[in-house]
């Protein structure tokens, strides 16, 4: 993918080679206007809800701004300050979405990154119906989080649920409270978000897996290397960019969840399961205190933001 | 031995699937239970008897219009991913193939937006949605989404795989910009627009926290939005919950087996130029 961006970069940008007439090239030909018209659709709507609101957000940060008041004063980094001081009203419950999405990343991502290697693996060969199980473990993303969220919410049920009925049936405890309680209620998220979207990322290490050239695998197996230093020595090597994307993308995806423990578990119990992105939303569009909510958002995405370039950057560094 | 393996493989992949694929079979025979057989205990697998009941009361049910919502989504997932096909093909073009000031620029822009998470952007996007009316309207579930710069960027990366010489030959013949980019290279690029349509589609139909919080009506809002108030007005009347989700589940699901290769790809090559 690099050098065919090299070579697009080179054809838009090189001067026209000297020494021939300027080529009326499919790029200079028209309009001097004509590229910004082409760009101008999307642009405008890259500006008012991609851009725009990138700055918006850090000036609201920097007000105290209620939705339903008409004053809006400058109040400087105090927001801010309030999510880092005790004494302030939204300290705890920032803290504690804080906390609950901590959780929630520090047990899912692992299992994220690793299980979809795992089905990566086994359907890593030709064989029969290798179309079909790939389909079958993917089928679950393609439904929204409103359906998978209402879906466990019920197949979780202490009472009425089948995950406790199947548990009695085969003489386990019937009573375990799935989504009301801690840790269960831990569980139950990571599991049902390991469930829904392990699929997505068992799709991307297929296509990784299938980039790694055959021949690497002739050369160890005449070297006489067992399966486990084949996976150690050429699958994993081989696999260190796609490896670096998931993790990242993983990371910042559980980071964000929202839908999960909105449905699921609805912050229970107490509201020790709602996460940052459900306090965001909540504080600004429910409390309408915008600005304390912009400042929790431009924190959550500065923080997200060095997540992803450490990533990067401690596995570019091994790579060397 | 490798009948020994192939067996061991069969099966752990029949059994993974089971996973994958119960809950979504149990979601569709609840829905086609009566109340008091959803409310069996030990539960049956097949509904005794086979019932309509859940989905009668979603078409009769006044004060959740779910069919309304389905119309509601159909509607907006549709005009959003025309939205994003007219707006990021065009992008992609004058990106891949045109030479203009500031280009550089604009592209880096767009790109370092696809590293910030876009929840972040939901206070402010809010704001400005009730700046310009759009609050509670159609409009808002469908245009803001399209700014976000993966369709300009997956179209941009495909275009700069086809060679040129189509496109030069063309402008030799007289075509213009317009027409080089309509007849000639959007027809070279149909694997990937359909790529691109069916995932704004998908993402569109599934959006949940966006539409929750800007649509109020209830006879306004989308099907996952419509279905948290269906769980709060039913709470453990199941069969209808499970009909709400399984019209949810749909149209999604029938598109993913019909382009299946085109979701697969899109996804795999997300993944190869990370």
């Amino acid at each position: 993918m690099a050098d065919v961006i090299e070579v697009g970069a080179a054809r838009g940008d090189a001067p026209p080679p000297a020494g021939r007439p300027r080529r009326r090239g499919v790029t200079e030909r028209g309009h001097r206007a004509t590229p910004y018209l082409f760009l101008a659709p999307y642009l405008v709507l890259f500006l008012v809800f991609g851009l725009a609101p990138i700055l918006f957000g850090v000036w609201i940060s920097l007000h105290q701004w209620d939705l339903q008041l008409p004053n809006r004063p400058f109040i400087g980094l105090e927001n801010y300050r309030d999510l880092f001081s005790s004494d302030s009203a939204d300290y705890a419950d920032w803290w504690s979405s804080v906390r609950a999405t901590a959780i929630f990343t520090v047990l899912s991502v692992p299992l994220l990154v690793v299980v979809p290697l795992g089905l990566a693996l086994l359907l890593n060969e030709k064989f029969p119906g290798r179309t079909f199980f790939r389909a079958a473990f993917f089928a679950p993303y393609v439904l929204g989080v409103a359906v998978i969220g209402l879906l466990w919410r019920f197949l979780l049920d202490a009472n009425l649920g089948m995950v406790n009925r199947l548990l009695g049936a085969v003489g386990l405890p019937a009573d375990t409270p799935w989504v009301t309680d801690v840790p269960w209620a831990w569980v139950s998220l990571v599991g049902v978000t390991v469930w829904w979207t392990c699929g997505f990322n068992a799709v991307i290490y297929l296509a990784g897996l299938q980039d790694i050239p055959a021949e690497l695998y002739e050369a160890a197996r005449v070297d006489g290397a067992s399966a486990w230093d084949r996976f150690r020595h050429v699958t994993l090597p081989g696999l260190r960019p796609v490896l670096i994307f998931v993790l990242t993308t993983t990371i910042l995806a559980s980071a964000n969840v929202f839908g999960q423990s909105f449905l699921i578990t609805q912050g229970a119990p107490g509201e020790q399961t709602r996460t940052v992105v459900w306090r965001i939303v909540d504080e600004g569009l429910r409390n309408y205190d915008v600005g304390q909510a912009s400042a929790m958002s431009v924190l959550f995405a500065l923080l997200l933001a060095v997540v992803s370039i450490v990533n990067f950057r401690l596995f570019r560094y091994r790579e060397d | 031995m490798t009948n020994v393996r192939r067996a061991v493989r069969y099966t752990a992949l029949v059994l993974i699937t089971a996973v994958f694929v119960t809950p979504l079979v149990w979601m569709t025979l609840t829905s086609l239970k009566t109340y008091d057989d959803a409310q069996q205990d030990p539960p049956s697998w097949l509904p005794d008897p086979f019932s309509t009941y859940g989905y009668d009361q979603i078409v009769n049910n006044t004060a959740n219009p779910v069919l309304r919502w389905f119309v509601n989504s159909m509607l907006a997932a549709s005009l959003h991913t025309l939205l994003v096909l007219v707006t990021a093909s065009m992008a992609g073009y004058a990106l891949a193939r045109l030479r203009f000031r500031g280009r550089k620029l604009s592209f880096a822009l767009i790109v370092g937006t696809l590293f910030l998470p876009p929840t972040s952007l939901i206070i402010p996007n809010f704001i400005i949605a009730d700046r310009l009316g759009w609050l509670d309207t159609l409009t808002v579930v469908v245009v803001p989404g399209a700014a976000s710069a993966f369709g300009v960027f997956f179209l941009r990366q495909f275009f700069l795989s086809i060679p040129a010489e189509l496109e030069e030959a063309a402008v030799l013949d007289g075509a213009n910009h317009w027409q080089v980019f309509t007849r000639v290279l959007l027809p070279l690029s149909k694997p990937a627009l359909a790529t691109l349509a069916v995932l704004s589609f998908l993402a569109n139909w599934n959006d949940f926290l966006w539409p929750v919080y800007v649509l109020f009506s209830p006879e306004r809002l989308t099907l996952p939005a419509g279905l948290g108030l269906l769980q709060g007005a039913y709470v453990t009347d199941y069969p209808v919950i499970m009909a709400g989700a399984v019209l949810a589940s749909l149209p999604v699901l029938i598109l993913f087996v019909l382009a299946q290769r085109h979701i697969i790809q899109g996804v795999s090559r997300s993944g190869l130029k990370g």
